[in-house]
């Protein structure tokens, strides 16, 4: 597993700043494969998606 | 009181004319101990000059990321490591965007595209896009698509754009340490452009690129001069992979005094919360602010990043007793 704000093992080093931050920020990294999603943000919410493991939202 | 406090409310308060770049530099060193007094006198301003009510927008990315330019604090610049990837929005959404910012009352929609200027596929979607808008929802329509040329200025008021937002991000002094790719003077060409053209201008930038104070009071002095009708106000929320991705945010005593200062330098403008209040001032800050000169809202999420739920703004609006501005009073 990554972490979805920074890319990185989610399992490896502190990833609490990467938690707060997201409060306020969209998934940019696939948690399963670390690809860079596609993401888009409107007013009330956010779709990221993912080519091999598909569509999270808000 | 400060001097400069009793200075500031006799010029601008009483006659409505804004203050000049040496006494926002002394504005914006404002001792703490003085800081409530400086934001009381920036709400009067604002209450004699623009009046309780509050401007509420929401804003929305019709094409995110893959931008050319280098503006250092931007994590939509195709230039640096950023994760945002390139993405289009598709009219059926963008509708649907429009339709959720006027549930919550607002009655300004911007479109923004990261772009240096729009290419003929992003006028084609503005054009198909203002209008299905126009059919569907009641509010009006502002972009923000970088630089224009003329005749893109010529097609946007025809569509029916009413506010074009062009930021001039940071003072003319500054601005080569933040952008490299295009300069201040072409950023303030378009504005002329869209200014002679009848559309209103919306026109700010963000505090905390590493400027200096007397920068930030050259910037207000700079945006008074063109006199917008619109001042958006963004803090940086340092984007991680930006060449400014570890610059300290702006210290929300900070924040403060310079929404004052900007009220002081602009009594008549719409100065509006933007980007980065969330991280700067937090919820306590943002009543200050409002209580300090702000008299418009960004409500709902930015372009790649979140805001606080619309509710909060409104509840807290409500809690202050400042009315949204209404669809009519903006006609
Ligand atoms: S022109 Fe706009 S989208 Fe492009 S890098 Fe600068 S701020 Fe970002
Ligand atoms: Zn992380
Ligand atoms: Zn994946």
């Amino acid at each position: 597993m990554f972490c979805d704000r920074c890319g990185e093992d989610a399992a490896q080093g502190d990833h609490a700043a990467c938690a707060a931050a997201r409060e306020l920020e969209p998934p940019r990294f696939c948690p399963q494969c670390r690809r860079r999603m596609k993401v888009q943000v409107v007013p009330t919410g956010w779709t990221a998606s993912c080519v091999e493991h598909g569509t999270r939202t808000s | 009181m400060p001097e400069i406090l009793d200075r500031a409310r006799a010029q601008v308060l009483s006659t409505g004319r804004g203050l000049d770049e040496a006494a926002i530099l002394e504005v914006l060193k404002t001792p703490d101990e003085d800081l409530p007094e400086l934001l009381q006198l920036a709400h009067d301003v604002r209450m004699k000059w623009c009046g309780p009510e509050v401007e509420v927008e929401g804003i929305v990315s019709l094409k995110t990321g893959g931008c050319p330019e280098d503006c250092h604090f931007c994590s939509q610049s195709g230039l640096f490591a950023s994760p945002v990837r390139s993405v289009w929005l598709d009219i059926p959404s963008l509708v649907e965007a429009a339709r959720q910012t006027a549930a919550t009352g607002a009655t300004e929609f911007c479109i923004v595209a990261a772009v240096r200027g729009p290419d003929k596929r992003l006028m084609d979607q503005m054009r198909e896009g203002v209008k299905a808008i126009k059919a569907a929802v009641d509010i009006q329509v502002a972009a923000s698509l970088g630089m224009l040329t003329q005749e893109q200025v010529d097609e946007l008021v025809e569509m029916g754009v009413h506010r074009y937002n062009h930021n001039l991000e940071t003072c003319r002094s500054f601005f080569p340490n933040v952008v490299t790719t295009h300069s201040w003077e072409e950023r303030w060409g378009t504005l002329k452009m869209v200014r002679d053209s009848g559309m209103e201008v919306c026109c700010g930038g963000i505090l905390g690129l590493g400027e200096t104070i007397e920068q930030r009071a050259e910037f207000a002095a700079q945006l008074a001069e063109l006199d917008p009708h619109e001042v958006p106000m963004n803090f940086l929320n340092p984007r991680p992979g930006t060449p400014l991705g570890d610059q300290p945010v702006v210290e929300g005593k900070d924040a403060l005094r310079a929404i004052a200062a900007f009220r002081l330098a602009m009594p008549k403008t719409i100065l509006r919360y933007a980007g980065g209040r969330e991280i700067t001032l937090g919820d306590l800050g943002t009543r200050d602010g409002l209580l300090g000169g702000i008299n418009a809202v960004i409500v709902g999420n930015y372009l790649t990043t979140l805001g606080r739920p619309a509710t909060d703004d409104l509840a807290l609006l409500e809690d202050l007793k400042m009315p949204v501005k209404a669809l009519s009073a903006t006609l």
